[in-house]
């Protein structure tokens, strides 16, 4: 790709005025989103940042001083009995939990997706068409709705239960709900569209001529899956992970509907310290350190990406 | 179309609009599954009011809310706890309903009351106690300990839920411990948190759903309020409410109204409304929580007369304990314990 550029004539001076003029008038013509964007988004954000440096109020509320106790707070922990200063394990156990989950349901919903959107991408078109309209059909119903209806069938006396005792399979129910496992099956049913869409994007774009070449020299299946394939898909891959890592990261109904609520991820532990915990800054504090992290996951990626670039 | 049929158009759409406001709006924030249907017709037809009943799932969230502003809701139902902080905040009106005609109806219980005395902001809505539920299936032995969730019999381990209020559950520990809500004491607090971290492993779930998972069974014990205590043993026969002899959490949520509300007079009339005993009977039959109205009794469902979950036994009277508002030093340290807890 980078070859294009050396080839490209030189511009013409009026070309030159032209393109400049073109520029100022894009600018120009965006200047509504932009201005949508900076009070939009980084508005609200810059409110979390600055309650982030400010005392927590007696009962909810900020404090007007400036202070970098909730950031203090969010790695260390005071120890309420001897006061003694240690690094914040139950927050950093919480994060880890997040992180780890978040990981593991990106890559399971790689595993199912990958399959689902090579096959969507392999059919007729019109058949194409049908499948991912199928594919889209969850995105219908709330998220609240849908969670309910994974507890009603992993439950003591839910479907799947009801039915292997039925069958003889097992005597006691098996406790499947309120566990990590349940949790994740949560989120990776819930986000495995987010994956599929994007990578059956890139597949459909994919040039099935490439593979038949793989083969005639002499590549075995694995050789051109991984030389040929995830190379030329990654674009997709990357955008599906994406799509399904952020959101996971700050899952809150999943891990307390499904996961029992004895064992807390970063949304839920945010919730309690705008809510019951009554401290505004620390729950500022740790949504900047959420999105510093979305945000150095994002670099990861970007780079990821262009490093296949420049080695295809 | 010309200027004239459009201006028309518009004066009939603000004749419209205009209208609707005259009959009046009120404008309810209360808790989720807590506000009788009936009784809002009632009121709806009595007073010609639209009334609009909006879902909280705690306090914090309701404070939260009215004091961000702009939230258009004229009632509020705060826990006592958040009463005076509701009232130093400046978020309540002053709405003297000591004053109104109906007050008489207030048991004398209620009428004076360390969350808000002399009644110059609130009126009774419900109140109830915060012990432990139990079916007696799992477990037959006696369900009147805080026991129950915080050292659980053999054959409760795995089955016990806890529900997610962290001033409640703090509330009976700390009381299992031997010490006053609110308390700032190391030594209390350090036994409470050992006591907390020891049980964890034997608990199901920290979650709410209560009623319905102890109805069909899906828990065996948990945490759990009076009235929903009552409303599972309605649907489940075997669930029986424990009243813990080391002390449990009693609680009062009453209705006030918002500072910046803008229906205040229907405001007013609703809060007169609900001290009528006949009405406030409708508010107990629903939610299954006595109601602090004298001569509602005679309009309540038969079966709430004697239910144990609502009549305390005497045995138990003097072991509850309204929870005061922690100071904000003892909040942070239930919530560090609160968060260990759940790490």
């Amino acid at each position: 790709m980078a070859a294009a550029d050396t080839n490209t004539p030189a511009i013409s001076s009026h070309e030159a005025r032209v393109n400049t003029q073109r520029v100022r008038r894009n600018w120009l013509l965006s200047l509504p989103a932009i201005c949508l964007l900076l009070i939009g988004a980084s508005g609200p954000l810059l409110i979390v940042l600055i309650y982030s440096f400010l005392e927590p109020g007696d009962y909810g509320g900020v404090t007007w001083k400036p202070t970098l106790d909730a950031w203090f707070k969010i790695f260390f922990r005071v120890d309420i009995f001897d006061e003694t200063v240690h690094l914040a394990d139950a927050h950093l156990s919480i994060f880890w939990r997040s992180v780890k989950l978040s990981l593991l349901t990106t890559l399971i919903t790689f595993a199912f997706g990958f399959p689902t959107a090579y096959f969507i991408a392999t059919r007729s078109k019109r058949q194409r068409a049908a499948w991912l309209f199928l594919i889209t059909i969850p995105f219908w119903t709330n998220l609240l709705i849908r969670t309910f209806a994974i507890m009603e069938v992993i439950r003591n006396e839910g479907i799947v239960n009801t039915l292997a005792i039925k069958f003889g399979f097992i005597d006691t129910p098996i406790q499947m709900l309120y566990t990590e496992g349940a949790v994740l099956l949560g989120m990776a049913y819930v986000y495995l569209p987010l994956m599929v869409l994007p990578l059956y994007a890139s597949i459909e774009r994919f040039d099935f001529r490439l593979l038949e070449a793989g083969y005639d020299l002499y590549a075995n299946r694995w050789q051109v899956f991984r030389r040929i394939v995830l190379p030329l898909v990654s674009p997709g891959i990357v955008a599906g992970s994406i799509l399904v890592f952020v959101p996971s990261l700050g899952a809150y109904v999943t891990p307390r509907v499904l996961g029992g609520g004895r064992k807390m991820m970063i949304g839920n532990f945010i919730e309690l310290q705008f809510g019951q915990g009554q401290n505004w800054p620390l729950g500022a504090a740790l949504s900047m350190l959420l999105l510093i992290v979305v945000a150095v996951a994002l670099l990861f990626y970007v780079r990821a990406i262009s490093g296949e670039r420049s080695h295809g | 179309m010309n200027v004239r049929t459009l201006l028309l158009a518009g004066v009939a759409a603000f004749a419209l609009t205009s209208g609707a406001n005259a009959e009046g709006e009120l404008n309810i924030y209360n808790w989720g599954n807590y506000t009788s249907p009936d009784l809002i017709k009632k009121f709806e037809e009595k007073y010609d009011v639209k009334v609009t009943v909006t879902d909280y799932d705690s306090n914090d969230t309701a404070l939260t809310k009215i004091e961000a502003g702009g939230h258009g809701f004229d009632i509020v139902v705060p826990s006592a706890n958040y009463v005076p902080i509701f009232v130093n905040k400046g978020l309540l009106l002053e709405a003297r309903p000591d004053e109104m005609e109906n007050f008489k109806n207030v048991s004398e219980r209620w009428r004076d009351v360390p969350w808000d005395p002399g009644r110059h902001y609130t009126v009774p809505w419900q109140w109830g106690s915060t012990g432990v539920a139990v079916n007696k299936t799992a477990y037959s032995g006696d369900p009147n300990t805080s026991a129950i969730f915080l050292d659980p019999p053999e054959e409760l381990v795995g089955k016990v839920n806890v529900v997610p209020e962290m001033n409640d559950v703090m509330g009976l520990a700390i009381m299992y411990a031997g010490g006053e809500p609110c308390t700032e004491d190391k030594e209390v607090l350090k036994k409470v948190r050992d006591t907390l971290m020891a049980a964890k492993p034997k608990w199901l779930s920290i979650g709410y759903g209560t009623t319905d998972k102890l109805s069909n069974n899906e828990m065996m014990a948990s945490v759990n309020w009076n009235g929903s205590t009552f409303r599972a043993r309605l649907a489940n026969p075997n669930v029986v409410y424990g009243y813990p002899k080391e002390g449990y959490v009693m609680w009062m949520d009453s209705v006030a109204i918002i500072k910046d509300a803008k229906n205040v007079e229907n405001a007013k009339l609703f809060m007169n409304f609900i001290m009528e005993p006949e009405n406030a009977a409708m508010i107990s039959a629903f939610a299954r929580y006595a109601n602090g109205i004298d001569g509602s009794e005679e309009f309540m469902p038969d079966d709430m007369k004697t239910a144990p979950e609502i009549n305390v036994p005497a045995e138990f009277a003097d072991k509850g304990q309204f929870l005061p508002t922690c100071s904000p030093a003892a909040r942070d340290l239930y919530t560090a314990i609160w968060t260990e807890l759940q790490k």
